[in-house]
């Protein structure tokens, strides 16, 4: 017998939400070092890197673990468009977590920029020096950032709904803190 | 689902105010509250001719010709840095002879300060790029006092300059340099300096704060701006791409080291002349190519690309020049079809 299960696996949980830090922390870095020319530049730059290539790195692991481990169905009762929505939303978050910091990267490298990360560690480029593909990828950058935040909002105002108006679960099958893996037996 | 109640509308109501503080936090992060902030686009910006910017072009020292050529390390700057450029040895070289001006069409007896970005390659995959001016001190002391400058110098009030002037002490040495020291008739005469002053850091991981230069090996032959127009607007790129082609141009690097106490942070500031100096190599310039199909083109001479062994000091300027520079980079990058290259062969 297999199991139903309730609540993500405790690694899952745990990647969820250092990544969930980390996007958010990307998210404003990004913002705020594009507007500022003070000192704050350049170890903002230098983390924006770092940090972003630790989520693409932290981003295959989790995908890998969820095509794994699977995830909990949604309540029964959940009207199908908002199921659809759910998924769709999900899909997007992942393309994204592993999309942004590829892009970045492809960026830098059409622009012939060195890509060092964590005070030493010089990634390849992967893209050859081109300033039309440095364009391409710095619009699709700066749109998806954008989007990204929209989407993050978007997936929070979900999660507090769940928690607070529907209170079906779904919100504690990710923010719960135990470390059981509660599997409800199949009927 | 339970019906709609009172603690339900107050649940929705927390949600908003979650999502809206979200928004906002990220506005405000973004500086679209701020419209004083010192931007990267708004130095950028304010770098524009009345005319408008030379679309494609690099938003500041807009002319300029492409060379390649050799840095020839002696070995003595390990004794101040780890870095591997400095290990005797020779290391390839893409620069760019260029003429501070936003105006890609500047006639050259119109610019009166030069320029040289340079970028290092060493064999541990470290670059090493630099971007260099001709005047032995700086103009400003802060990247707003540059901000001001720059609306200052385009300002159509009569008296803005002086109330500049007036306002920014600092500008003086650089404008008594501007006024009184000679114009030089070739970029092969041209002392090119750092003026930011950084950190080498050594074996032993001791620090120390320098500045660097490139000194002529070619004896500097004055010229007046009137007699430089003469020879035609473009006459210093002719001239260098000719002296290249008879023979390699060579320049000394001379790392000059701060004293405890000297002006670090302030590049108006020239350190006391007894300060002990180091040739580090020479740099030799082999070939000289136009920049509309030359490897210089797309390269963003960014002072903050250093290797390991080189790090910014409390100077402010290298950070805002690093973020004024990819502005200006993301900007001219994408206006490549306002400068079109000439070979098919060409990056597109
Ligand atoms: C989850 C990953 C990432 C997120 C959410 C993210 C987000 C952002 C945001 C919001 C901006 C500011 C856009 C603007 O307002 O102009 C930005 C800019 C930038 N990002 Fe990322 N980023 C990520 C990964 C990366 C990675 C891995 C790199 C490089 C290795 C990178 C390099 C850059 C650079 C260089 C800029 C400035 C681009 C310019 O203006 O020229 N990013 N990013
Ligand atoms: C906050 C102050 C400054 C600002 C905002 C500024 C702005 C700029 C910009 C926008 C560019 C074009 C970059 C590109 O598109 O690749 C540029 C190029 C250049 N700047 Fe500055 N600059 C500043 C200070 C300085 C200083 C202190 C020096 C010299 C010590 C300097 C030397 C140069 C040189 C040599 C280039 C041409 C590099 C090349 O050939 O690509 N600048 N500057």
């Amino acid at each position: 017998m297999t199991g139903v299960r309730q609540r993500f696996t405790p690694l899952q949980r745990l990647l969820h939400w250092l990544i969930a830090v980390c996007i958010l922390a990307m998210l404003f870095i990004g913002v705020g070092m594009v507007s500022t020319a003070t000192p704050k530049f350049l170890p903002l730059i230098a983390i924006h890197k770092s940090l972003g290539i630790a989520i693409l790195v932290l981003a295959l692991i989790r995908l890998a673990v969820r095509l794994r481990y699977g995830a909990p169905a949604l309540p029964a009762d959940l009207p199908e468009p908002m199921k659809l929505a759910a998924h769709l939303s999900h899909y997007a978050l992942y393309a994204l977590m592993i999309g942004m910091p590829l892009i970045g990267w492809a960026m830098l490298s059409a622009a012939a920029y060195p890509v060092v990360v964590f005070g030493g560690v010089r990634l390849p480029a992967i893209l050859p020096q081109s300033d039309s593909l440095h364009t391409w990828f710095w619009d699709a950058h700066f749109y998806l950032a954008f989007a990204f935040f929209a989407l993050v909002l978007l997936h929070v105002a979900a999660a507090l709904f769940h928690a607070l108006v529907r209170r079906d679960g779904v919100f504690e099958a990710m923010a719960s803190v135990s470390i059981h893996d509660e599997v409800a037996p199949a009927e | 689902m339970p019906e709609p109640n009172r603690p339900m509308l107050g649940s929705l109501a927390l949600i908003a105010i979650v999502i809206g503080a979200g928004a906002a936090a990220f506005a405000y992060t973004a500086g679209w509250f701020s419209p004083q902030r010192l931007t990267p686009t708004r130095l950028v910006e304010a770098l524009a001719p009345a005319a408008g910017p030379s679309l494609g072009h690099r938003r500041n020292h807009a002319k300029g010709i492409c060379f390649t050529g050799e840095f020839e390390a002696n070995g003595a700057g390990s004794e101040l840095s780890k870095a591997r450029v400095f290990a005797s040895g020779r290391y390839p070289v893409l620069g760019r002879f260029n003429l501070a001006t936003p105006d890609a069409n500047a006639p050259d007896a119109k610019v009166r300060v030069h320029g040289l970005g340079i970028r290092i390659a060493t064999p541990d995959g470290q670059e090493w790029r630099s971007a260099m001016i001709d005047p032995p001190v700086f103009a400003v002391s802060t990247p707003q006092g540059f901000y001001e400058l720059q609306l200052a110098s385009k300002s159509k009030d009569a008296n803005a300059m002086k109330n500049f002037i007036a306002a920014h002490p600092e500008f003086a040495a650089f404008g008594a340099w501007a006024k009184n020291a000679p114009w030089t008739d070739s970029y092969a005469e041209d002392r090119f300096n750092s003026l930011n002053s950084f950190v080498f850091v050594d074996k032993a991981g001791a620090a120390h704060v320098v500045r660097w230069s490139l000194l002529p090996a070619a004896q500097p032959v004055s010229i007046s701006p009137d007699d430089l127009a003469r020879r035609g607007p473009d006459y210093l790129e002719q001239e260098i791409a000719r002296r290249v082609a008879g023979a390699p141009q060579h320049w000394a690097m001379v790392v000059t080291i701060a004293s405890p106490g000297d002006p670090t942070a302030d590049p108006t500031k020239a350190w006391p002349p007894d300060r002990r100096t180091v040739e580090v190599g020479t740099l030799v310039v082999q070939k000289i190519e136009a920049e509309r199909d030359g490897p210089c083109r797309d390269i963003n001479f960014d002072p903050a690309v250093l290797p390991t062994g080189i790090r910014p000091s409390d100077d402010p300027f290298p950070a805002a020049r690093s973020a004024a520079y990819m502005k200006s980079y993301d900007l001219r990058t994408a206006e490549a079809k306002d400068y079109p290259r000439t070979t098919t062969g060409a990056k597109p």
